[in-house]
């Protein structure tokens, strides 16, 4: 087969796509009563059930949500180059990560808590209702695992957490891809390193 | 309708085959080529990379809602193989204090679906490990049997690769390798100051057309994924869909293979029942010839159970060596960090699926206190942000200074966090040795006398423990990798493995290279196998799978699995030209 119709033959369906998620869609027809599942293309049956179902349900209350959306927003903030954490739905997708990986559950709902029991001691209430200054006061007890005390350290292990999520939600996104500069995942000819980066590392294809 | 009623089809094939993976796909191709009537039997669904229905390929991580997370699939949301580790209503147990991680896919292909296409030739010394080093096991064929068949698979599917005269790893017909990447080129260089060898990797992924039915590689790192213009091998794509279309196969998907059957006057396998695992029906085919191609494990627990009053304690198992000599590839790995790759200039590095080039083994063991060797696996470079990004980092960021060159503390948050995400990006390489295991006798699987599935079929028990051979080969990796990270500037990530966790020895399964359990040799008594994959005990049974090979070498056993089934292939049409099956 030639190059050219090489690329013909790619479909559609996995370029064109790119900026819908398939899987809301397919599980937002779901909550139409007695309408079967679509199975979204690249899934199984089974795992097409299975994520429609997640998204029917709930984990954080509105409260916990509050928190979390917060949370995420001083670990991302907007900036120059682009928005923050929840403006790139981060957010979200933790909601449905607690869902899809039940063992996040109690690390996550119990760090929460041990945020606002923390934030009521200090500060008389739970975090999401304390002004900015406070919030980042308590950020920064846990945020630095190599400065806190020692009575903080399942702060430290939550905010640990919490960072590992919204980096993750963060720079799988559209925006966050964008950001970080990704240029892949297109048909493409691989030619090798270019030419002024080999030049600046001091290497070459030769010898 | 009673459900236990086994449904006999009336044809009787020439061949059945179990299993459509690199084996059993080469099998269907090279039988069905030479005119044979062959019924191909699938324990899962139809799978075929260019059917949108099937298709990741492409798709970004935000089309999942777990941005790609292993929930599901354990490779991930966008891998290609169905099935995994574990597989409801399909259980294995283990002996307690032993473990063994049994990785299955049910699917059209089977692994090859989703395999890193490392496609590497055994070595002359990798059939004769036991006349070399006193242990292990010969192979009762050599590299000169095989040789031709490397030939005809390179040819036939296509493999890149470059000739390095090096005399244990035999160069192959190859398609031009893709040049290497940047961090690949900094780790080719800072081996290169060890002695330790960097050559282009051999992967079966066309990067120039080889035929009108397969596209060319366009370069998006995805094999992994299945290829929808079929420029990787998968068995699918480019061995049972061509099959298909001789018009001489039949295929049988979601036909889960209970027992082979057998002639109980003759003594000749007469085909095989299987549980239609859709509608849950007991249904059977007639055949002349049977082969196995179910996967190491799958096959020898296949002929396990095939027990009746002439073969009491299973097919072609009077060697009583069926299940035993199971062994899998070592794995071990680190992850570094290269400050010289910070603040990278961003372009398009995908590249192949994998890795551009590897390091084959490079010593000699007579001066090591291990008997085999390994090849090392490398990766890196700005890849396509998935489930898992940045999590960690506040055990390197510490180590890092910011933009103003002043130490930061690790961890923290906000805009400088961010910053630093941007800044490691596409700065992190890895490497990973994939060894040979001395295969031993204490390692097997058996079948569980307490535990069937949920198709009624009895299970494996599985008995395996590392020894000191393989413990002291992962200790020398570790060693090997912070020599080269540190070669190159880098930081190594995480402590450096030790003696108290087998210095990162995987756990056994978790390579999923396992071969051994139905081997080939020339002794009835030690070997289920003749070298031609033939049973000992019944002329008309075949095993095509890795379960045939006595070792693995340091070398990813699928191409040894394609040539070996075509030769075997041709063998059983020749016998049976001869009338002696």
């Amino acid at each position: 087969m030639k190059r050219r119709e090489t690329l013909k033959t790619i479909t559609l369906s996995s370029l064109g796509l790119a900026g819908l998620n398939p899987q809301v869609a397919e599980a937002d027809k779901l909550m139409l009563p007695d309408e079967p599942v679509k199975v979204p293309g690249g899934r199984q049956k089974f795992e097409a059930i299975r994520d429609a179902k997640l998204k029917l349900d709930k984990f954080f209350t509105p409260h916990e949500l509050q928190t979390v959306t917060i949370l995420a927003d001083i670990i991302i903030p907007a900036d120059s180059k682009s928005g923050s954490a929840s403006q790139a739905g981060v957010p979200a997708f933790i909601e449905f990560m607690m869902k899809d990986q039940p063992r996040m559950q109690t690390p996550m709902r119990g760090g929460l808590r041990w945020l606002d029991n923390q934030c009521t001691k200090r500060y008389g209430k739970p975090f999401a209702l304390c002004p900015k200054t406070q919030q980042i006061e308590m950020v920064d007890m846990i945020a630095y695992p190599e400065q806190a005390k020692p009575e903080v350290s399942q702060g430290v292990a939550f905010f640990n957490m919490m960072r590992g999520f919204v980096a993750t939600g963060f720079f799988t996104s559209k925006m966050g891809i964008e950001d970080i500069g990704y240029k892949g995942n297109t048909p493409n000819n691989w030619e090798g390193v270019p030419e002024d980066v080999l030049k600046q590392y001091g290497l070459s294809y030769d010898g | 309708m009673n459900d236990f009623q086994i449904k006999k089809a009336a044809k009787v094939y020439d061949v059945a085959i179990v299993g459509s993976g690199a084996g059993g796909g080469m099998a269907a191709y090279t039988l069905s080529k030479a005119g044979a009537n062959v019924v191909l039997l699938e324990a899962g669904g139809y799978y075929d990379p260019k059917d949108p229905k099937y298709i990741t390929q492409l798709k970004w991580p935000y089309e999942s809602p777990r941005r790609g997370a292993g929930t599901t699939r354990p490779f991930g949301d966008f891998d290609a193989a169905w099935g995994g580790w574990e597989i409801e209503g399909e259980p294995y147990t283990s002996k307690p204090g032993t473990e063994f991680h049994w990785f299955r896919s049910r699917m059209l292909g089977g692994r090859t679906n989703h395999w890193g296409r490392i496609s590497l030739r055994f070595g002359p010394d990798d059939f004769k490990r036991k006349s070399l080093t006193g242990i292990g096991e010969d192979w009762p064929i050599g590299y000169d049997d095989v040789s031709p068949y490397y030939d005809r698979v390179d040819k036939l599917i296509g493999v890149f690769g470059s000739k390095e005269n090096i005399r244990n790893e035999p160069d192959g017909i190859f398609l031009p390798p893709p040049r290497p990447r940047l961090h690949e080129l900094m780790l080719k260089k800072a081996a290169k100051g060890l002695n330790i060898p960097v050559i282009p990797s051999r992967l079966s992924i066309l990067t120039k057309p080889i035929n009108e039915e397969r596209g060319q590689c366009f370069y998006c790192a995805q094999c992994g994924r299945a290829c929808q213009v079929y420029a990787d091998f998968s068995s699918s794509s480019v061995l049972v869909i061509p099959a298909l279309k001789t018009g001489k196969v039949t295929l049988i998907n979601n036909a889960m293979v209970r027992e082979v059957t057998t002639d109980q006057n003759t003594g000749k396998a007469s085909g095989v029942s299987y549980v239609d695992t859709v509608s849950m029906k007991e249904m059977s085919v007639q055949a002349k010839v049977v082969v196995l191609a179910a996967s190491a494990c799958e096959s020898a627990r296949l002929l396990l159970n095939s027990k009746s009053q002439r073969f009491p304690n299973g097919l072609a198992n009077s060697s009583n060596v069926i299940g035993k000599y199971l062994n899998d590839s070592t794995g071990a790995s680190r992850g570094a960090f290269v400050p010289a790759l910070m603040d990278r200039k961003r372009y398009n590095e995908d590249g192949v699926g994998g890795m551009h080039v590897f390091t084959p083994w490079w010593l000699d063991n007579s001066k090591l206190d291990f008997p085999r060797g390994y090849h090392i696996e490398y990766w890196g470079g700005m890849g396509m942000p998935a489930y898992g990004f940045g999590w960690g980092i506040e055990g390197l960021n510490g180590k890092i200074p910011g933009r103003d060159g002043k130490p930061k503390p690790a961890g923290g948050y906000g805009a400088s966090l961010k910053d630093d995400f941007r800044r490691f990006y596409g700065a992190y390489v890895g490497m990973a040795g994939r060894g040979e295991p001395v295969p031993l006798e204490s390692n097997y699987c058996e079948i569980d006398p307490n535990t069937v599935d949920k198709y009624g079929i009895p299970v494996l028990r599985f008995h395996y423990k590392w020894s000191d051979y393989e413990v002291k080969q992962a200790k020398h990796m570790q060693d090997t990798f912070e020599e080269i990270i540190h070669s190159m500037g880098g930081i190594a990530l995480g402590n450096k493995p030790t003696a108290e966790n087998n210095y990162g020895l995987e756990a056994p399964g978790k390579i999923i290279h396992e071969v051994g359990t139905v081997r080939m040799g020339s002794d009835p008594k030690t070997s289920a196998l003749n070298k031609f994959q033939q049973a000992h005990d019944v002329k008309n049974l075949f095993v095509v799978d890795a379960g045939a090979f006595p070792s693995q070498g340091d070398k990813n056993v699928t191409w040894t699995i394609l040539a070996c089934s075509m030769r075997t292939s041709e063998y059983i049409t020749d016998q049976v030209k001869q009338n002696n099956l």
